[in-house]
């Protein structure tokens, strides 16, 4: 490894410079929204609603994404020391999961908030629109993953643990139908994140393959 | 411009939510507003504060509470696909777009046909200034102050034949000077339609402006339709060609999804777009909700035109 030499210890602040540089756009976009509906801005464009909707969806899937290439990352590049930073990405990309779906629910469709909106409506969306059943499917699948994420967590389930974890390929594959179905024709952007998951996870696929055969 | 006092009681239950810049400018519309109906039966409505265009116009079937939306939401948060999928696409992406010279060509069953200059094809019709409700099948709204003519005219020029039924529209196809069309989203050109009374609605324009200037090429200059009581999707833009046909045209919409956007696309609370709710809807530049209104508020001028059609079936 020493191509990519001075590397193979974590930088200092590695840490806190992640949880910054991810977390920084929660923070902003909720500032953002506040500001355009009180203060007369316009970060967030005509209408800052679906603005703050639609970047909070994108962003809990980059983090995914984010969590699904750590493994390869490491294994290219011998970066052990980024394995400990999955779980701060899988929990923001909880937490964005849950700030897409509370815009969603409480600033867009406006439950408890409109009084025109009541439990009916939410409800009908999540039985009888496909698109939000299976988006709200993948931030549910995300709650045992947040649960089991603690140190105690992973060396009581031990082997399950893994097992357990491996449902984030399934949310990651929930959020791109969720994507695919909520753009209106024009696919490109969910095509995007879909190559990109694809790599990652067949990257999974050639490689459990090739360490069963080097183990046989 | 001097703010108006207003009671407190107007204020207070509009709470935190309401955009300071707009509600500056709704409280200017409140003052010009009185000034204009008094004097002239039609209202000068200020558009944004003090920048931007006044709105100028006839209001037609608004509501109490309905302002202009700002020309600057009116101008940047559009649905041009011809120009790119986001709303701020068009806005971008049309700059350089030159919508001179212009011809409409009007053909089919009629006994009137030719390739018109726009000059001409205008020329006819006096230009009026229309202050109308516009809700998209995406369940947001705006207020918008149209400029354009009367779409019956140009249907009386042309002399529809008996057998005509339908008017089909068809936007420019040109990738060269539409970016958005160099990717198949739709089936290009855009095709739009309505039914022959529908398009001698009285309501029914053909917008060459808004806010009193000419249309901007992102509101789809320089001639585009606008059927308030229908889906925004139906007011097909920079129009090149009208067409009277026997037979129903098939709208790009429909031809895409034909589950979710139907022919008649007219306002409607009742029927839910598939993938939400059309009872309520977001007014661009507010923060609550407002219930949406059959025809979009305008039955009393279109309803007679769909007695015995199962609006259901028919969305």
């Amino acid at each position: 490894m020493t191509a990519l030499g001075g590397i193979e210890r974590q930088p200092r602040g590695f840490g806190v410079v992640l949880i910054a540089v991810a977390a920084a756009p929660a923070l902003w976009l909720a500032w953002a929204i506040y500001s355009d509906f009180t203060m007369g801005t316009s970060y967030l464009g005509s209408d800052p609603i679906k603005e703050a909707e639609h970047s909070y969806g994108e962003m809990t899937l980059r983090m995914l994404v984010a969590t699904l290439a750590i493994t390869p990352l490491r294994r290219v590049t011998g970066w052990n020391w980024l394995a400990k930073h999955r779980r701060t990405l899988g929990l923001l990309a909880f937490a964005y999961g849950v700030l897409h779906l509370s815009v969603w629910m409480f600033l867009d469709v406006q439950l408890f908030i409109s009084e025109y909106v009541g439990w009916d409506v939410v409800k009908t969306d999540l039985l009888k629109r496909p698109y939000i059943t299976i988006g709200m499917a993948a931030v549910v699948l995300m709650v045992p993953l947040v649960v089991t994420s603690t140190q105690r967590m992973i060396k009581r389930l031990g082997k399950g643990w893994v097992k357990l974890h491996r449902l984030t390929y399934l949310i990651v594959i929930l959020g791109l139908v969720h994507f695919f179905m909520a753009v209106k024709l024009d696919w490109r952007e969910p095509l995007v994140y879909a190559l990109v998951v694809a790599a990652l996870l067949g990257w999974r696929m050639v490689d459990s393959r090739r360490r069963a055969v080097a183990s046989a | 411009m001097p703010t108006p006092k207003l009671p407190s009681s107007e204020i207070t239950p509009e709470g935190w939510y309401v955009n300071r810049r707009r509600f500056l400018a709704a409280a200017g519309i409140a003052g010009a507003g009185l000034v204009g109906s008094s004097q002239l039966g039609a209202s000068l409505l200020q558009g944004q504060g003090q920048q931007g265009p006044q709105a100028i116009g006839t209001p037609y079937g608004l509501q109490p509470d309905d302002r202009p939306t700002p020309y600057a939401d009116v101008t940047t948060y559009n649905n041009f696909y011809e120009f790119g999928t986001s709303k701020e696409d068009p806005a971008r992406n049309a700059v350089n777009f030159v919508p001179r010279p212009w011809t409409v060509k009007v053909d089919g069953l009629c006994d009137n046909p030719g390739d018109f200059q726009l000059e001409d094809f205008l020329k006819p019709s006096a230009v009026e200034d229309r202050i109308y409700r516009m809700r998209c099948v995406e369940a947001w709204s705006m207020v918008i102050p149209w400029r354009g003519i009367p779409l019956k005219d140009v249907i009386d020029r042309a002399r529809p034949r008996a057998s005509a039924r339908f008017v089909q529209f068809t936007t420019l196809n040109d990738p060269r000077r539409m970016p958005g069309q160099r990717f198949p989203v739709l089936d290009w050109p855009y095709v739009e339609g309505l039914r022959l009374d529908e398009a001698r609605n009285p309501l029914s324009l053909l917008a060459t402006g808004v806010y009193g200037r000419d249309l901007p090429n992102q509101n789809g200059a320089p001639l585009r339709l606008v059927t308030p009581w229908k889906y925004g999707f139906k007011g097909i833009k920079s129009i090149v060609r009208i067409r009277f046909t026997e037979a129903m045209p098939t709208s790009s919409w429909t031809k895409a999804a034909a589950n979710e956007y139907g022919f008649f696309a007219n306002v409607n609370p009742q029927v839910d777009h598939p993938r939400w709710s059309q009872a309520t809807e977001r007014r661009i530049g507010e923060f609550r909700r407002r219930p949406t209104l059959m025809f979009n508020g305008y039955s009393d001028q279109v309803q007679a035109m769909y007695s015995g059609l199962d609006l259901r079936r028919n969305y």
